[in-house]
């Protein structure tokens, strides 16, 4: 693959071609915050938490392909407020109860709202407080913490072959859907599956190991969200 | 070559009367612009409400057909095929963003698609599409007829050429009119007999609301830019509740696919209806504002980028409508006490001590 160079926050960064701007940063150690990425899936572009400024303009880092031409900028107080409000939405869409939930500490969107320093909820709540669907063996479904970032969707296609998991209805009523009627019970979801532990939220969740690592010895109480990939630049 | 004809954006109206009055024009200028970028296959990608007109148009696509204009050998130009299908939409307004329009027509859910690949290098089955509105290629039509010039001699220097505006509200002339760029609202007034309009929405809901102040602005590219709706207001409306419903249009036609456009147009709603309801404070439009920001920068397509629109340009042209309406009180809760015990009452079975304002 042919490698170029581009500016990244004032300094030329090497990328390969058809990296997005996001997989160029992670490679020069430099953490542009996101959700709903995850490295093992196709970018969904969901959340919009990974947006920068590409010559100026706003553009979503885990989609955009990297390009020779492009200065870019990922650690703005505009970009920042943009987080922190997006996050904030996020919170209010839901109902994200963090000090009884089994993902505290290890949870993507709790760690980012302490990156960024959320605080108060300022924004009307909007939680249609949807039943949980405990109907599966070992996996539970939780829907009062789905952010909708798309990752069991894309993982139970493009890790599982399989088709668990779905986007329906529209707007804020827009929902994860699964391919049985009859609940997370009577689909193919394993527990194994990739699709099983890939939510970034208390939303889909593992049974019965929630707390076999305690609150205070989890991956975001030791060290913030993103520093496992800005430690690489030393 | 893809023809987008779901015209969509509240108060417009101007393809239909391409479609009801010149409707081998804009066939014309789809086999043009298929002949021009090689293509074979052309959809005209129609607007589920305009669904009556579809047999109307089938018809004139079949005439077309007799006569040579479409099919193998176009015109008996050995090697120009070319045909034209038409593809119904359904009903929603984000399938007229290029890409969404796209995957609708290829049958599934009407969601933007990421971009890149732009259409032209990846569109219509992943094959490169020319994808364009009806208004464009009915153009395209007339200049290969009329010439370059004639079309550049109008309008101004950034917008050459007309536009058709389709007018409604509070006017004597309501209708679809075409005029050259560079227009007034002042004298496009004048000519659908609005004397007396308070405000003026060019663009329709996701363009901008020109308060009297800027009745002089231009319709063209470079000041007011416009897809063609033009809504008039008198001074009877009340401008609050014209943004509210807009701002529920789009909270109603997001496809809920990036969390900016599908939480914060919801959001705004609620925010404008405490507003109205004497529930809003100074903090409210500061908070707005901010949101309204970032709902515009980082949504994944136009309807997002725009959905905030109404809100944002009544805000700086029309500040009164929001500031008249604001609580006297630095701070208003949201919660209501009263009818938050009323449950935890009824349980214990007796009544609490709630503290009067």
């Amino acid at each position: 693959m042919k490698k170029f160079t581009f500016v990244l926050n004032g300094r030329d960064v090497e990328a390969l071609e058809g990296q997005s701007i996001l997989e160029a940063a992670d490679g020069a150690g430099v953490y542009i915050p996101r959700l709903c990425y995850h490295k093992d899936l196709l970018p969904g572009g969901h959340c919009r938490v990974c947006s920068v400024k590409v010559n100026g303009k706003v553009a979503n880092a885990c989609t955009m392909p990297a390009a020779d031409w492009m200065v870019v900028d990922t650690d703005t107080e505009e970009l920042n407020e943009y987080r922190r409000l997006i996050i904030e939405l996020l919170f209010v869409e839901g109902n994200h109860f963090c000090p009884i939930c089994e993902k505290s500490g290890d949870c993507e969107l709790q760690a980012l709202a302490y990156k960024f320093g959320m605080t108060a909820p300022l924004w009307p709540t909007l939680s249609k407080n949807p039943p949980v669907d405990a109907s599966h063996p070992d996996v539970f479904i939780d829907r009062n913490r789905c952010v909708l970032c798309g990752r069991c969707v894309r993982a139970s296609r493009e890790r599982d072959g399989k088709s668990v998991f779905g986007l329906e209805g529209r707007g804020i009523r827009t929902r994860i859907a699964l391919d049985s009627l009859d609940g997370l019970g009577m689909t193919a979801l394993g527990r194994n599956d990739a699709a099983a532990t890939i939510c970034p939220t208390g939303s889909l969740v593992l049974k019965r190991v929630g707390f076999t690592t305690p609150y205070g010895a989890r991956a975001y109480d030791k060290a913030p969200i993103g520093s496992e990939i800005e430690k690489k630049e030393e | 070559m893809v023809c987008n004809a779901d015209e969509g954006e509240p108060g417009t109206f101007k393809d239909r009367v391409v479609f009801t009055e010149v409707p081998d024009l804009l066939f014309e200028g789809m086999t043009v612009a298929g002949y021009a970028v090689g293509a074979s296959e052309g959809i005209v990608y129609l607007r589920a409400e305009y669904e009556y007109l579809l047999p109307g148009l089938l018809e004139v696509l079949d005439r077309r057909r007799r006569l040579g204009l479409l099919g193998r050998n176009i015109c008996g130009k050995e090697g120009f095929d070319f045909d034209v299908r038409i593809q119904m939409g359904a009903g929603s307004y984000v399938c007229g963003e290029e890409s969404s329009l796209l995957e609708s027509a290829e049958g599934r859910r009407g969601a933007p698609r990421t971009r890149p690949p732009f259409p032209v290098t990846r569109g219509y089955r992943n094959q490169p599409t020319a994808l364009n509105n009806a208004e464009t290629l009915c153009c395209a039509a007339r200049i290969l007829a009329k010439g370059a010039d004639w079309f550049a001699a109008q309008g101004t220097r950034d917008s050459t050429g007309t536009k058709l505006l389709s007018v409604s509200g509070d006017c004597a002339r309501p209708g679809t009119y075409e005029v050259e760029f560079g227009l007034s609202v002042n004298k496009l007034l004048a000519l659908v007999g609005a004397d007396e309009a308070a405000a003026v929405q060019v663009g329709g809901p996701s363009g901008t609301c020109v308060a009297p102040k800027d009745f002089g602005r231009k319709i063209c590219y470079e000041d007011l830019s416009t897809g063609g709706s033009v809504m008039v207001f008198g001074p009877g409306r009340d401008m609050l509740e014209v943004v509210r419903d807009f701002t529920e249009f789009f909270a109603e036609e997001s496809c809920g696919w990036c969390a900016p456009c599908r939480v914060g147009t919801e959001v705004l709603l609620r925010m404008l209806d405490e507003i109205r309801d004497g529930r809003g404070t100074q903090d409210h439009l500061y908070r707005m504002m901010q949101l309204g920001d970032t709902v515009k920068a980082c949504s994944r397509c136009g309807l997002g980028q725009t959905a905030v629109n109404p809100f944002l340009t009544t805000l700086r042209n029309m500040r009164d409508i929001y500031t008249e309406r604001l609580s006297a009180h630095e701070y208003v809760p949201r919660l209501d006490l009263k009818k938050a015990v009323a449950f935890s009452e009824e349980l214990a079975g007796h009544r609490s001590e709630v503290k009067e304002e």
